[in-house]
């Protein structure tokens, strides 16, 4: 069968789709678009997760032919996809300090510094022109990636949690988090990176309404 | 979160000290942005144009003759090019195995364990070759399971492999056994009897699965020239390669491997699992075949950590001085050897923990079984072993009415200490000092469930699940201490191979650092552009993919990549400071005598004196030049141990960890939530302390999987697995695991490079005996199996 369907903002059309085949398979083996990861198959790692329609789905449990004429966002589109809703609501969803964790657990955050980039070394970051979103970059610098297998569901579950919920605490954390395996970290490095994430947007929300 | 450092004895440097992202920095990871876009290119990710599928068939029994096997439905299917067996392998050699090759390729007339392959299919579509498989038809004539040590070594015991040859075969006292190996000093029945107290104690170790995430998987492409190109995740491409080569009927230089994105690893892709089967279909069909297993197959796709019986006897004086040991620990090795000889090695040798006991009576086996392979995780024998010695510590505590954590400091090792095995412990050995971090962190507060708003049950036993609001729940405190080896022991030939290239790129200095270091997610990669900073004073370093173009870099694992690889790109680069310090001489020798009277230093893309005096710029030195030095790196070399005594200085260096758990346990339900466990461990230098932080957390939670949730459910009767799932077989998630504080010393080793310490694997042993500890505190309950399942303390 053939299955229309807008991947990461732009209309794809896959053909020769077997009707068994799964998102993940077609965005994988179909689409180039290996980022979406295949650790389990079976919903149960969270690795393959992906927004359909703005929700997160484990694509390994959707059909092929679920998504006819529906978007899908990956983490291949996910610097993307976060730069057009920072475009369309600056400086996050959540009015400063209204949404549980305050302005000052947040300054903790700075208490705690963990280095942004390094760009004597050329590692992690900052080159300007590369486009990371801020979930990403908050990964890379609180050193939550290790073997990086979980690493693309986890930003999509992070990301899509910080859009309708800016200042989570830990127990908001961990229970968005709590679909998405990681065998590497033990989890405290990616506790780090999505408070880190959190704290950044709430410090340039400020900013920006400062101005 | 609340993270430590403490400083001992710091490591002297002073090449490199003023360079930029050299050792000691957080610099992070090389790969992390493609890690981040979904770039990374993972092992299952490889594509190739006109690429078929292959599909492994797999023994649905666990012991049976083959009668028969007919493939011609399967051969027939569109879409099928290739189906093989056993008769369709092209060389003489058709088995592998690390130690023994005691692994058929494809099962020969038996099959030895469930899930054991048995032949294979090549096809247009993942699911074709599924379909195919399926269609294939094997009769079987099962066999009499062995399953355990009693039906292993009964007189008249079926023999799981008849005719063994290896070198562990002469000294075992059944086939049926692996290998052994006792550890006797002093006289432990002697001694017994200055023992004031004396316990005894049962346990059992459940089997482990590594579970990492980037499924077992590669691509392999025919070459022109006969050979075949392999794109592979693994831990150690030239172990593979070796295994590999002879079963192909290839010469090893018309194998070529490059290692793609490995997904984790944990001990579990030590061994080949679909690399030979890519390459057979690959060379039969003329095209590229790529094979990806999914998570039910990857449970049967490699080894597990050994299942393990264990059987420990401690003395004490009644001022609680430790008066002798005696153990007998009996690991099941399942079908095939695998790692077994070496993990019997470790189980054995640092059976006794990190005391002081002079008188020990030991044994460890490893049995031969039909029930899965076991071989390689992280911690290797010596996870078990501290589970056991552990509880006995605890046990030992309360009938001496003593502090446990008193106990152990009284009778904890240090530098000095002679081991079981008659080796001096020659560094640091701060055991006494770490248990005193962790039992000296304030403890987190009581009932953090409450809240004005009511109980929040995400942080209650049981969870969202909302079983509980406080009602039966009770808190419990336990703490433990383990040793673990660094690097390959026992006489092993354990180097790396590092080639270093240093020369000006667009007007830089730029280092170029080749190994084949598997980088498994372990930040390998990082630590070596690190030690390039540091060494040759340039901050543009390349890493070179890790492939069998250059020399072996020996394994990802045994605690020991930053060591040997990391041992050996320091010592190539220092060879290539040398070389570039001799043109300088050369070219600018006659301008400024420093060039031949001071000690130089690259640092800063210069070169100056170890007064601080610039002499130059490497990018004049190396205009027009370039250096490059491939060289191997050893480590100090080790003994085998005696065969009947165990003594021989057998290890490299050591690491140790400590653990405190806090749990709370809902005693009604058995439901148990970790509420903190908090670590510290010696590191003995750095190098990357946010890497360090992620190993420890890392290995810390794998160590609280097994002893809440982790377990590989072999069904005694069949011997086959029940849970090859991970709906079945459960790892911890980011609410099952709970905040670890880390406390990391500094305690320079001076026989490492750089004083480091190999760190990844001792904190997977204390977390798992410290959790049961605080188990047992909250409960009363004595828990001599790991992990504890909710009716072990319901007694339902």
């Amino acid at each position: 069968m053939r299955v229309n369907f807008t991947v990461n903002g732009r209309p794809q059309e896959a053909d020769d789709v077997w009707e068994g085949e799964s998102l993940l398979y077609v965005l994988r083996e179909r689409m180039g678009l290996p980022g979406s990861k295949n650790a389990c198959e079976q919903g149960e790692c969270g690795s393959c997760t992906v927004r359909l329609d703005g929700v997160p789905v484990c694509s390994c449990l959707v059909a092929a032919g679920q998504v006819e004429g529906r978007e899908v966002t990956t983490v291949e589109g996910l610097a993307d996809y976060a730069k057009h809703r920072e475009d369309a609501h600056p400086g996050g969803g959540c009015a400063t300090g209204a949404c549980g964790t305050s302005l000052q657990d947040a300054q903790q955050w700075k208490a705690n510094p963990k280095k942004a980039t390094d760009s004597q070394t050329g590692e992690g970051a900052t080159n300007p022109d590369a486009t990371l979103s801020p979930i990403q970059q908050a990964f890379i610098d609180a050193g939550a990636v290790q073997c990086g297998f979980c690493t693309p569901g986890l930003l999509i579950a992070a990301d899509e949690m910080l859009e309708h919920n800016p200042q989570p605490t830990d127990a908001d954390i961990r229970e968005a988090l709590s679909g998405n395996l990681c065998r590497c970290t033990g989890y405290e490095k990616i506790l780090d990176a999505v408070r880190l994430a959190a704290a950044r947007q709430d410090r340039q929300g400020l900013q920006e309404g400062a101005v | 979160m609340g993270s430590t450092r403490t400083t001992g004895a710091p490591t002297k440097i002073t090449q490199g000290s003023q360079t930029k992202g050299g050792i000691g920095e957080s610099t992070l990871r090389p790969d992390g942005t493609l890690k981040v876009t979904g770039e990374f290119a993972y092992s299952s990710d490889m594509w190739h144009e006109d690429m078929l599928w292959g599909q492994t068939l797999r023994s649905t029994v666990a012991h049976a003759e083959i009668v028969s096997i007919d493939i011609a439905e399967a051969l027939a299917m569109d879409g099928v090019y290739a189906v093989m067996t056993y008769d369709d392998l092209p060389a003489e050699m058709k088995n592998y195995g690390l130690e023994i090759q005691d692994t058929p390729v494809l099962a020969h007339g038996k099959v030895r364990h469930h899930g054991e392959p048995v032949a294979l299919v090549a096809a247009d579509h993942p699911e074709t070759a599924r379909r195919a498989a399926a269609k294939i038809v094997i009769e079987y004539k099962e066999l009499p399971l062995i399953t355990d040590e009693a039906s292993a070594t009964a007189p008249d015991a079926v023999l799981v492999h008849e005719g063994r040859t290896d070198s562990h075969s002469r000294h075992v006292s059944h086939p049926n056994i692996v290998h052994r190996q006792p550890i006797v000093r002093g006289n432990a029945a002697e001694a017994a009897k200055k023992a004031d107290v004396i316990v005894k104690g049962e346990y059992t170790f459940g089997m482990q699965d590594q579970a990492f995430l980037g499924p077992e998987s590669g691509l392999a492409v025919p070459s022109e020239d006969g050979g075949v190109e392999l794109y592979v995740a693994t831990q150690w491409l030239h172990s593979d390669l070796e295994q590999i080569a002879p079963v192909l009927g290839l010469p090893e230089e018309k194998v070529r491997m490059t290692l793609s994105g490995v997904g984790g690893a944990f001990g579990g892709r030590e061994d080949i699992s679909m690399q030979i089967h890519a390459c057979l279909l690959a060379l039969r069909t003329g095209k590229p075949v790529k094979i990806v297993y999914n998570r039910f197959e990857s449970f049967f796709g490699h080894v597990h950590r050994h299942p393990a019986k264990l059987y420990y006897e401690h003395g004490a004086t009644k001022d609680g001085k430790l008066t002798h040991m005696k153990c007998k620990i009996v690991l099941d090795g399942g079908a095939y050897a695998s790692a077994s000889p070496a993990v019997v090695g470790n189980a054995s040798s640092l059976s006794v923990g990190p005391y002081v006991i002079e008188d020990v009576d030991i044994e460890a086996i490893a049995l031969y079984t039909n029930n899965p392979p076991c071989g390689a995780m992280r911690g290797f024998g010596a996870v078990q072993a501290c589970f056991a010695y552990e509880a006995q510590m605890d046990k030992l505590a309360a009938k001496l009415g003593m502090d446990p954590v008193e106990l152990r400091q009284l009778n904890a090792m240090e530098q000095g200490t002679l081991l079981p095995t008659g080796q001096v412990v020659d560094s640091p050995a701060p055991v006494a000092e770490i248990l005193r971090r962790v039992k000296a962190r304030p403890l987190p507060p009581e009932r953090q469930w409450e809240s004005s708003e009511g109980a929040d049950v995400r942080q209650l036993p049981g969870g969202l699940s909302n079983t509980t609001h406080g009602e039966g729940v009770v808190r419990g405190v336990g703490y433990a201490v383990g040793i673990k080896n660094v690097g390959f022991s026992e006489g092993f030939d354990d180097y790396s191979t590092a080639k270093v290239r240093m020369e000006v790129v667009g007007g830089q200095p730029v280092a170029t650092v080749h190994t084949a270091m598997a980088e498994v997610g372990q930040g390998g990669v990082t630590v070596h552009a690190q030690i390039a900073r540091t060494e040759l004073g340039v901050t543009q370093v390349t890493i070179h993919p890790a492939d069998t173009q250059v020399g072996s870099a020996g394994s990802s694992s045994a605690s020991r990549q930053t060591y040997v690889t990391g041992g050996a790109v320091k010592n190539s680069c220092e060879l290539v400071r040398e070389k570039v310090l001799e043109i300088g001489r050369r070219k600018f020798g006659t301008y400024h005598p420093a060039w031949a009277t001071a000690e130089l230093l690259l640092e800063g893309g210069k070169v100056v004196t170890d007064g601080g005096e610039v002499l130059g710029d490497l990018v004049d030195v190396l205009e027009g030049e370039s250096v490059e030095v491939e060289a191997e790196w050893r480590h100090r070399p080790t003994e085998p141990f005696d065969l009947v005594t165990g003594q021989g200085n057998g290890h490299v260096q050591y690491s140790f960890a400590a653990h405190r758990a806090v749990v709370e346990v809902d005693t009604e339900l058995g439901l148990v939530k970790v509420i903190e466990l908090a670590v510290a461990q010696d590191v003995g230098k750095a190098l990357n302390p946010l890497s360090v932080l992620g190993q420890i957390q890392g290995g810390t939670t794998q160590g609280l999987g097994v002893a809440v949730m982790e377990e590989i459910i072999v069904d005694p009767k069949t011997a086959k697995v029940k849970n090859p799932s991970f709906t079945d077989y459960l790892i911890p998630t980011i609410l099952d695991t709970p905040t670890i504080p880390v406390d990391v010393l500094e305690l320079a080793d001076e026989h490492a490079p750089y004083g480091l310490r190999g760190i990844g694997e001792a904190p997977t042993l204390s977390s798992t005996p410290a959790v049961l500890a605080a188990i047992r505190n909250a409960t009363g309950l004595e828990l001599n199996r790991t992990p504890v399942r909710p009716e072990h303390l319901t007694g339902t």
